[in-house]
């Protein structure tokens, strides 16, 4: 079945942004970031501050897609004993709360262990709309997708400038909520510099996906943001925040940056 | 069944980025190896540089102790001192024919980057090695051997800061310079194509074992035995006999300390299937899916996974798993020292140990093979420390 049949909150999400004329905000922010209870006051203000859809990082151990920043905040995380169970309690308690809708990312085993339908069983009480798993390829995303979409909730693909037209096509056959391009060749967060080649690929995978197309990892300044209007729908942020919030600031302040 | 599935477990659980590297490996497993240029120089490096076939030994005196045949495959005498350099130049020897000018590894306790760094210099590739920093500092001597021979040792300050974080360093250096660069994994593990492509690699040691029993007794082993860390050389051991029903094989897991709930590296007997490294694998970890730090006195046993075809070959009963302490691998190590003038890699040490501590449920007159991964001079300090810390424990009590 065509994800494109569903409703997508997620889609509908950065739709509504585009028809203000505007790219879409997706910020990301481990969970229980910087500590449990102020997590839940960033994502407030995120929420309040204009971001269209949030990420909510799970953490794990060994996460191997991700950079220094990203990796250090997870692991600082993991010693508050945040876990899938927390996240989905809290998610629950504050049901109907936020405007965005909210996507988790984080690696396959978490995910795994807590078993898929129990995520598909829950989301919709906690206003989870998508997943994001960095370690999940297409070959290996079938069945998960299947799972997932039973209980309405979109896997998120993730596609690169190395990803060649067959295997674009073979994701936009399969892909719903939005996809996401992963900006360099590289780990999240480590690059300055948007390269040219990047651009061209924009381009390729724009073309293939009838989803919106989000850009994530490495985005450090609003001017990044601008060479890629209309080549993309959505832009996300995750060690731009975290090292924003490392310093001293908060969400409010960060989105207004961004705005 | 799935492609680079062995049963329910392996796969390819990477990053998308890394997608077209595998499938470029792939591809070249496909093309490159089975030709005629690749066997024939491969076969040449292994007869004159590594020095194959390595010896089958039959201990002399332990046999007459234990009342059946210990036979020891000598993957000790390998250039280098351990089996890892039959991967590494079949690796190597890959990196050449694909083109690429770098090669680079994650080593734990320095073998695979001894290895690796090598099979480089041999062959005139640059090389680049992660290994976690607690790592560097216990295996110093290694970390200098690597140097000497012109490869680039990078501390991994991650983590636990051991072999599976240089793993994770090592993906995320790949992800960036998969152009130049090819991945040389160190075990028989990670994403597919990697556990079939270093079995293939390691398979000649099972391979020799079949022919020098034949040629020397005029008959198959009884047991195949083999110390499982990533579980390299055991598969490598193993593969040969898989399909001789006769054959017995047990690989050897490493149970830690050996007090209940203590930190080990027996992902098959008390671990739980999940997914770290690119595969769908028993790992330590908690019910959340943190993956646990793992112990051993042998660092180079000392990982939370294990290879996907040991997995499968333990859910179908094929082969039996057991456990060796760290205790039981050093009086193995010690014994095989002492009465047969061998000194063992505390590794392959793990293997001795289960032949002993079975030696009464082994058959009389028996053909015990066990494989030798590597010899143990780089162990002589931890052997040292844990001597000492043995005589004052005794001193106490």
């Amino acid at each position: 079945m065509s994800a494109a049949m569903i409703e997508s909150g997620l889609e509908a999400a950065i739709r509504a942004a585009a028809k203000e004329g505007r790219l879409a905000l997706v910020p990301f922010l481990p969970a229980g970031y910087p500590d449990k209870d102020r997590f839940f006051e960033e994502l407030d203000q995120l929420d309040q501050g204009g971001a269209d859809i949030i990420e909510i990082g799970v953490p794990f151990s060994d996460p191997v897609a991700d950079g220094p920043v990203v990796e250090e905040a997870s692991l600082h995380c993991l010693e508050l004993g945040v876990n899938l169970g927390w996240i989905f309690d809290e998610l629950a308690k504050r049901k109907g709360r936020y405007k965005a809708p909210l996507v988790l990312m984080g690696y396959m085993n978490p995910f795994y262990q807590y078993g898929f339908d129990k995520i598909a069983d829950r989301a919709k009480e906690a206003g989870v709309a998508g997943l994001v798993v960095p370690d999940l390829p297409l070959e290996e995303s079938f069945d998960v997708r299947k799972t997932l979409a039973a209980g309405g909730v979109d896997l998120v693909s993730l596609v690169g400038l190395n990803t060649s037209a067959e295997r674009l096509a073979e994701y936009a056959a399969v892909s719903s909520g939005f996809v996401y391009f992963v900006s360099v060749l590289g780990v999240t967060g480590v690059r300055n510099a948007l390269p040219d080649e990047m651009l061209e690929h924009l381009k390729m995978a724009k073309q293939a996906f009838d989803v919106p197309l989000a850009l994530g990892f490495g985005l450090k300044s609003p001017e990044q943001l601008v060479p890629l209007k209309g080549l993309v729908d959505a832009a996300v942020f995750g060690s731009a925040l975290i090292r924003h919030i490392k310093d001293g600031g908060d969400s409010a302040s960060f989105m207004a940056r961004w705005k | 069944m799935k492609k680079g599935y062995f049963g329910d477990f392996g796969g390819q659980f990477v990053p998308e980025l890394l997608m077209p590297p595998l499938i470029e490996l792939e591809k070249a497993c496909e093309d490159i190896v089975p030709g005629e240029a690749f066997q024939n120089t491969l076969h040449e490096l292994l007869a004159d540089y590594v020095g194959r076939p390595t010896p089958l030994y039959l201990c002399r005196n332990l046999s007459k102790r234990l009342g059946f045949n210990l036979w020891l495959k000598r993957e000790d005498l390998a250039h280098t001192g351990a089996h890892k350099i039959n991967n590494t130049m079949g690796q190597g020897l890959l990196t050449k024919m694909m083109g690429k000018p770098c090669i680079m590894a994650e080593t734990g306790a320095g073998q695979h980057g001894v290895a690796t760094a090598t099979a480089a210099a041999m062959l005139g590739l640059d090389c680049i090695v992660f290994m976690g920093a607690v790592d560097v500092r216990r295996q110093a001597h290694n970390v200098r051997r690597m140097e000497l021979l012109g490869s680039k040792v990078v501390p991994v300050e991650s983590g636990t800061r051991t072999l599976k974080d240089a793993i994770n360093a090592a993906l995320r250096y790949w992800i960036e310079n998969q152009r130049t660069t090819h991945y040389c994994f160190g075990t028989a593990a990670g994403p597919h194509p990697f556990p079939t492509l270093v079995r293939n690699f390691q398979s000649i040691i099972g391979r020799e074992a079949r022919q020098q029993m034949m040629e020397k007794v005029g008959k198959l082993p009884d047991y195949v035995v083999a110390c499982v860390g990533g579980g390299s050389n055991a598969i490598g051991m193993f593969h040969e006999f898989i399909p001789l029903d006769s054959v017995r094989i047990v690989g050897v897991e490493a149970a830690g300390t050996g007090e209940p709930g203590c930190y080990n590296s027996a992902p098959l007997n008390l671990g739980s299937p999940g997914v770290l490294h690119g595969m769908h694998t028993p790992l330590l970890q908690t019910e959340d899916g943190q993956i646990l730090p793992s112990h051993s006195i042998s660092a180079g046993l000392d990982y939370p996974g294990v290879g996907p075809e040991h997995a499968e070959l333990h859910a179908s009963g094929r082969a039996a798993y057991g456990m060796a302490n760290d205790d039981q691998a050093l009086d193995a190590c010690l014994e095989l020292t002492k009465v047969e003038g061998i000194l063992p890699a505390l590794e392959s040490s793990h293997a001795v140990a289960w032949v002993l501590a079975n030696k009464d449920k082994i058959e009389p007159g028996a053909d015990v093979a066990v494989c030798l991964s590597g010899r143990g001079d780089k162990d002589t300090f931890i052997i040292e420390e844990a001597l000492a810390a043995r005589e004052s424990k005794e001193k106490r009590s």
